[in-house]
């Protein structure tokens, strides 16, 4: 399959239009070389098949590079790359025995040889398949390859074996290289029982030690938040111990905050109706120093009709904490598919909506006007000693619907 | 303060000449325990405590009280294994939970369990009691924020419902639900629906055993049902 593989054109990707199949420069780029090396050495090594061999397998089992902003950088060697001697080295060092054992074998087709071809190329497929990050990672033990690596890699070494063992059939080699293939195997059998319980051990230890920092960043995280909202609140109290208010005040923002942060997805205000309403009650809360509970069902995007309507339903709230001597107000929304709904409610002394004078400004302006400019309606239903409620009712834009 | 009005001023099962509940309190925090016993004072017989799972276990075996009132955040699995191992053996054992927690899950997840009822520890003593009468005499006890995670979790969604009669809400049950969200007590849900307060109690009673018995897949997987619709 080597022969055929490598002379035609099908493995051109999509890569950023670099070369043949983008192995000779990605190997270049990978080893920090220019091009022309990659390539000699693939056409040093194309002789005697090796070369076809490697550069299929590469093309297999090298993943197409990811887009970058320097796809278009000339193939000289990136100057961003880090330079890996060793690999390089490596790579040199494999090429050199590989010829050193074609020459001594004398002939591609001695089984001997191409077992220990195939089983460089493996090594060096795996090697290459680890990209430089993960490598690292293995080196100084601290991290496993994803899953997928792993099906990959065992797919690698999978297919090398049978890649081998199919030329040795089609070469009517198979005879002569069971003996060798068996030693192979024994060898290789033995060698995994050697290191098997030191690469677990090593796999457990390296998986410890990560959870182990995972845990302490998280430790040093909630410590940091821990100290600069709550301990600082505390202090803060403490400090005021003898205004029963602003400590009462204190409490509650320090509560909302932790409570939001413990609980809540991080939630934009400027664009749904459900945090928007919690974060209008927070500031009038805040502001006045009457707890606001807020219920909110559903929950979609503001439209300027929305707007206005969270503008009204912080003026309620303002009227009720201001003037309802109540213990607190109760707010619900609910984002229906058609309308908006904001009911604000308390149960202080309520009033008398008809003695209201026309001038003020308050329910009939800030609230009442509003709505109405903006299509929706409020009604305010209230008696002296029964609290009050602002009920807002805005319609959504069918385009949000 | 204000997240149970909806039993605040309702006194109608409060004082019905029936003996005081006999209550053991569940809260892995100590001062918190006896922050409750003494707000309590006589409107219930304290008869136990127990900060851990194991701890509620034996003591509430031991001293068959009417009504448990229960920490959702617990050492050793949380309420929820409270109400798992105790409702299996004492199924009429009632429960009401407590909670500093807001989050839907831990809420919906403690009813689910068998609760009858939620409340916030920010309650106050007077409303923590009623809470317990009524929870003790077989009712349900919704908070606002309660009604509307029910809302929420039984929202119109486009798949069709696999149990009709579970797995959606009345109307009378929505509108009820939304009145409590709006900081109703019962009898003011009553007088604004004109009808009883027992009617009010047998809605919120249905919507309860639905809660607690229907598989929609909201309830089931809260969080990610909590997401925008």
């Amino acid at each position: 399959m080597a022969e055929t593989a490598g002379e035609t054109p099908r493995f051109y990707r999509a890569r950023d239009g670099r070369l043949l199949a983008g192995v000779a420069a990605g190997l270049a780029q990978h080893l920090g070389i220019p091009p022309i090396v990659s390539r000699l050495a693939l056409l040093a090594l194309g002789f005697g098949g090796i070369g076809i061999a490697v550069y299929v397998v590469l093309v297999f089992f090298v993943p197409v590079e990811p887009e970058t902003a320097q796809d278009t950088g000339e193939e000289s060697g990136t100057p961003g790359k880090r330079r890996d001697v060793g690999r390089l080295l490596g790579y040199l060092a494999l090429a050199a025995v590989l010829s050193m054992l074609f020459l001594v074998f004398g002939g591609m087709f001695d089984p001997l040889l191409w077992f220990l071809i195939f089983g460089a190329l493996g090594a060096a497929v795996l090697w290459q398949q680890a990209n430089p990050a993960l490598r690292d990672e293995w080196v100084s033990t601290t991290a496993l390859p994803s899953r997928k690596g792993w099906v990959r890699i065992g797919a690698g070494v999978l297919l090398i074996v049978i890649g081998v063992i199919g030329f040795l059939v089609f070469q009517q080699q198979l005879q002569e290289a069971r003996t060798g293939l068996t030693f192979a195997a024994t060898m290789l059998a033995g060698i995994s029982l050697i290191a098997a319980p030191w690469i677990v051990g090593l796999v457990r230890e390296r998986d410890r030690e990560r959870r182990e920092r995972i845990r302490n960043q998280e430790r040093a995280e909630l410590a940091a938040h821990i100290h600069d909202s709550v301990l600082h609140t505390l202090t803060l109290i403490q400090r005021r111990a003898d205004d029963p208010r602003e400590v009462q005040r204190l409490a509650r923002v320090q509560e909302r905050a932790l409570r939001s942060w413990l609980y809540q997805r991080p939630a934009d205000a400027d664009t749904t109706v459900k945090p928007a309403l919690e974060r209008v009650a927070a500031e009038v809360e805040e502001s006045h120093g009457v707890p606001i509970e807020v219920v909110c069902v559903g929950d979609g995007p503001i439209d300027d009709g929305i707007r206005a309507e969270l503008q009204a339903s912080r003026e309620a709230m303002v009227n009720a904490s201001k003037y309802a001597g109540a213990d607190s107000i109760s707010v619900f929304g609910e984002v229906e598919p058609k309308e908006v709904l904001i009911f604000v409610r308390d149960r202080g002394q309520g009033f008398d909506l008809d003695a209201v004078p026309d001038d003020r400004m308050g329910v009939r302006g800030s609230i009442i006007g509003r709505m109405k400019r903006h299509g929706g309606e409020a009604r305010v239903r209230t008696a002296p000693g029964e609290g009050t409620e602002v009920q807002l009712r805005m319609p959504r834009i069918p385009e949000f619907g | 303060m204000g997240k149970v009005h909806d039993v605040a001023d309702d006194n109608t099962t409060f004082g019905s000449g029936a003996a005081v509940p006999r209550v053991v309190i569940v809260d892995d925090h100590r001062l918190f325990r006896s922050g409750v016993r003494g707000e309590l004072g006589n409107a219930v017989e304290v008869i136990g405590e127990a900060g851990d799972v194991d701890g509620a276990v034996h003591v509430i075996s031991e001293h068959q009280p009417d009504l448990v009132l229960l920490d959702v955040h617990l050492p050793g699995g949380g309420g929820v294994e409270v109400l798992r191992r105790v409702l299996s053996h004492h199924p009429d054992i009632k429960f009401l939970a407590l909670s500093v927690s807001d989050a839907a899950e831990d809420v919906i997840g403690v009813v689910r369990g068998g609760a009858r009822g939620y409340v916030t520890k920010t309650i106050s003593g007077k409303e923590l009691a009623d809470a317990i009468v009524r929870v003790a005499d077989g009712d349900a006890v919704f908070s606002p924020r309660l009604a509307g995670f029910v809302l929420d979790a039984f929202a119109a969604t486009d798949s069709p419902p696999m149990d009709p009669e579970l797995d959606r809400l009345t109307q009378r049950e929505r509108e009820v639900l939304r009145l409590i969200a709006r900081g109703y007590a019962y009898k003011e849900v009553a007088k604004e629906l004109f009808i009883s307060v027992k009617t009010v109690e047998t809605h919120v009673s249905s919507v309860l055993r639905k809660l607690q018995l229907s598989n929609r897949h909201e309830l089931s997987r809260w969080a990610t049902a909590r997401k925008l619709l």
